[in-house]
């Protein structure tokens, strides 16, 4: 059964790294949805967030596979885990008229979503979320018209945990 | 000191005692240096694959990391093969390309390749170096990675203003500084403990063990834990040796065109226990007919094999004599039982046969077997890939680890001769056998004159069929022995659907072997019956230097036994 999972992947900073993790996947054939990759508050340290989309062997294998190589740190499948933070950043350009404008604007309310620039036929907005809120936001705004969007896919940070003991400690 | 020179000195201090190239102009400033280098051995070869194949065969043989020096664009380009027949096999290289100018990169300079993008995905690791600062850490990192863990190749780019960079306060660093790579050398001892009480209980134990046994130097403790248990032990192709092939408890090689005995023993045990293996297709069958209802163990360095191919329910992750020296200790001896006497029987019962041809005729099998009797004891013997590799896989007498080289992952034609001049160079007082046949001598065979020039003395056998005998095998088998474009002696004078070789073929045997070993400096023999077997491999092993030996084979003779592709290990194939 095919499922999408997000990973996250830290790796060492070294030149052509992220070129390193997209091509292990596509030669060993996977499906990535997304990839993101920047840099992190350790200039050493460099992470990945995919959104990759495989039966439940082949996520084991990704995994193991990525962490096969010389550069990457750690890999982590954060898909069933409760404790991170999972955000996604669309920018969306959608058709309005003077008809339906109020209508939109009380989504982008709704939602939070934030105008960047407002013309007489199309308004530009940006938006972060989860996933799930993106993608309902998408599925509320189609009736409008959706001309053009892109999505950076998804990354995420660990929350703190405590544990047992009371201590804090890092889930990721 | 430039960086020509802290690559020189990297190298001495890694231990690097011989190295294997082809110059060109952007390593002028690296061979400038190897010229009055006198510690460290330059072997010329005289195509960058037989350096590569070269340094492979050298690692292989002795466990010591191979390295290959070659230039930009086309240079590094003709290594390719070698790097990935080295990946598949987990064989320690590092090979270290020039590159045209840091300034010039990404400008389709002249001889300029994407190395560093060409190798990502048939290396273990790989660099570009930017700055001759980072030389020295690089150089350290690059030797780490290729022999600690499951050994690979590395690849090195460095391009010619790096060469010439000067670096003030060299220092070769103490240590590597990976935070990414960690190999696991212990195994867990609750997982250990797991194994052993599983030995225990098992009536029916079989060990199955490949290239990571002889990796991690562990034949010895092979010995012993069969010593200690009687469990008795399939190995692969890449793991020949492991144990001397007239031991008791050696079944044989397993797979396709394994041992009926191993084969069977595979279907029919109870506990497998799989230590430095990989579970190939070439063994396996299809995945879901395979160990059906046995425990499987599988003991290996990397994570990432256990699992993969297989469900597993004993995973060890660790290097193979740290885990079986601990699991000698927890496990209980085990005396010879009644499955030692079973697999014993299916040895006597399905030796290994071939139908001797009457009419005086060579069977490549015979071959192998007259060579045992002539060949040194302690011979390495490196084989091509085909038919030829199979018929040496099944019949020679191989008694210790890293004595039978084979390109087996990749099935890399052309292999045999040049890893045979590594291993040559890497064992001087040791007898170096080449195996080949005549499709996959061509393909390297500007090394003849390599060997001959460098005084390298390889012991040459050509099994010549003029075909290229395994997918002819295959077309005969299962495609209705339509023979498309295997004869290698087709000329367009031959009937354009030619199902099989006859008396009345035209054409010959092209090029004459015996010729062309002449013209590259090394004498020649031939045998094209039966009865002069015996002489040429008596001449051809008595000369001092290298020799090329040939022998025209029965032209369709078949590899058996066979378990076809898709099939499971019970459908065995026993003969034409």
């Amino acid at each position: 059964m095919v499922e999408k999972h997000t990973i996250i992947v830290t790796v060492v900073n070294s030149a052509g790294v992220l070129a390193r993790i997209s091509g292990l996947l596509s030669q060993r054939g996977y499906n990535i949805e997304s990839v993101i990759g920047a840099p992190t508050e350790d200039p050493n340290i460099y992470k990945i967030s995919l959104v990759v989309e495989e039966t439940e062997e082949h996520i084991e294998q990704i995994v193991k596979q990525l962490n096969k190589l010389v550069d990457t740190i750690r890999v982590t499948d954060i898909s069933h885990k409760g404790n991170y933070i999972v955000r996604e950043y669309i920018i969306l350009k959608l058709d309005v008229n003077a008809k339906n404008r109020t209508d939109l604007f009380q989504l982008i309310h709704i939602f939070k979503a934030n105008p960047i620039d407002v013309a007489p036929d199309h308004v530009i907005l940006e938006m972060a979320g989860t996933r799930r809120k993106i993608d309902r936001f998408i599925e509320m705004v189609r009736p409008f018209g959706i001309r053009e969007y892109v999505r950076s896919g998804e990354f995420a940070m660990a929350e703190y945990q405590t544990s047992k003991k009371g201590e804090i400690k890092n889930g990721d | 000191m430039n960086g020509a020179q802290i690559l020189i000195d990297g190298l001495r201090r890694e231990g690097v005692d011989t190295i294997f190239g082809y110059p060109g102009g952007v390593v002028i400033p690296i061979f400038d240096i190897l010229y009055s280098v006198k510690d460290i051995r330059f072997l010329l070869t005289r195509h960058e694959q037989g350096a590569t194949h070269a340094a492979d065969g050298y690692a292989r043989s002795t466990g010591k990391v191979g390295v290959c020096l070659v230039t930009s664009g086309p240079g590094a380009t003709n290594t390719i093969t070698g790097i990935a027949t080295a990946k598949m096999d987990s064989s320690p290289i590092v090979v270290i390309s020039g590159q045209v100018a840091t300034g010039n990169i990404g400008t389709d300079a002249f001889q300029e390749t994407d190395m560093f993008g060409l190798t990502r995905s048939i290396c273990k690791h790989n660099y570009l170096i930017k700055d001759v600062k980072d030389l020295p850490r690089i150089i350290k990192e690059a030797f780490y990675i290729a022999r600690t863990g499951r050994p690979g190749p590395v690849s090195i780019d460095v391009p010619v203003d790096v060469s010439n960079g000067k670096l003030k306060n060299y220092t070769y660093p103490e240590a590597v500084e990976l935070p990414g790579y960690k190999p696991v050398m212990k195994g867990n001892a609750a997982q250990i403990k797991k194994l052993a009480e599983a030995i225990a209980h098992a009536q029916k134990p079989l060990l199955y063990t490949g290239g990571g046994v002889v990796s991690s130097n562990a034949s010895e403790e092979i010995l012993q834990l069969i010593d200690k248990t009687h469990i008795p032990i399939v190995v692969t192709l890449m793991g020949l040796g492991t144990v001397p092939y007239d031991h008791p408890c050696f079944l044989g090689m397993p797979g396709m065109h394994g041992r009926v005995a191993a084969n069977k023993a595979l279907v029919e045990c109870d506990l497998l226990i799989g230590i430095g293996v990989r579970f190939d297709d070439r063994i396996t069958g299809p995945r879901h007919t395979f160990a059906i209802n046995t425990i499987v163990a599988h003991i290996d360095v990397d994570p990432s094999e256990i699992g993969k191919n297989i469900r597993t329910t004993i995973p060890i992750v660790g290097d193979a004599k740290f885990i079986l020296r601990a699991l000698i200790e927890k496990v209980k001896s085990r005396a010879k039982s009644s499955w030692n006497e079973r697999t014993e029987f299916w040895k006597e019962k399905f030796p290994l046969t071939y139908k001797e041809s009457g009419n005086g005729s060579v069977n490549p099998q015979y071959v192998i077997e007259r060579l045992n009797q002539f060949a040194d004891p302690n011979a390495i013997v490196v084989t091509d890939v085909g038919q030829n590799q199979m018929w040496a896989a099944q019949y020679c007498q191989y008694r210790y680890p890293r004595k039978f080289l084979s390109s087996g992952g990749l099935g890399t034609m052309g292999f045999g001769l040049p890893a045979a001049m590594g291993a040559a160079l890497g064992n001087s007082k040791t007898q170096v056998i080449c195996i080949a046949g005549d499709g996959g001598i061509q393909m390297n065979i500007q090394e003849l004159a390599t060997c001959s020039i460098n005084r390298i003395p390889v012991k040459i056998l050509v099994l010549n069929n003029s075909y290229l005998g395994m997918v002819r095998q295959w077309q005969d088998l299962f495609w209705d022995k339509k023979y498309s474009r295997v004869c290698l002696r087709q000329t367009p004078d031959c009937p354009p659907e030619c199902r099989g070789s006859r008396d009345d073929c035209p054409g010959g045997y092209v090029p004459d072997l015996v010729k062309v070993a002449e013209a590259n400096g090394m004498r020649g023999f031939r045998a094209t019956c039966k009865a002069e077997v015996d002489q040429v491999l008596k001449k051809g092993l008595a000369e001092k230097g290298p020799v090329l030996m040939e022998f025209f084979i029965n032209r369709e003779e078949n590899v058996y036994p066979m378990v076809s592709a898709g099939k499971p290990l019970t459908e065995i194939m026993m003969g034409d």
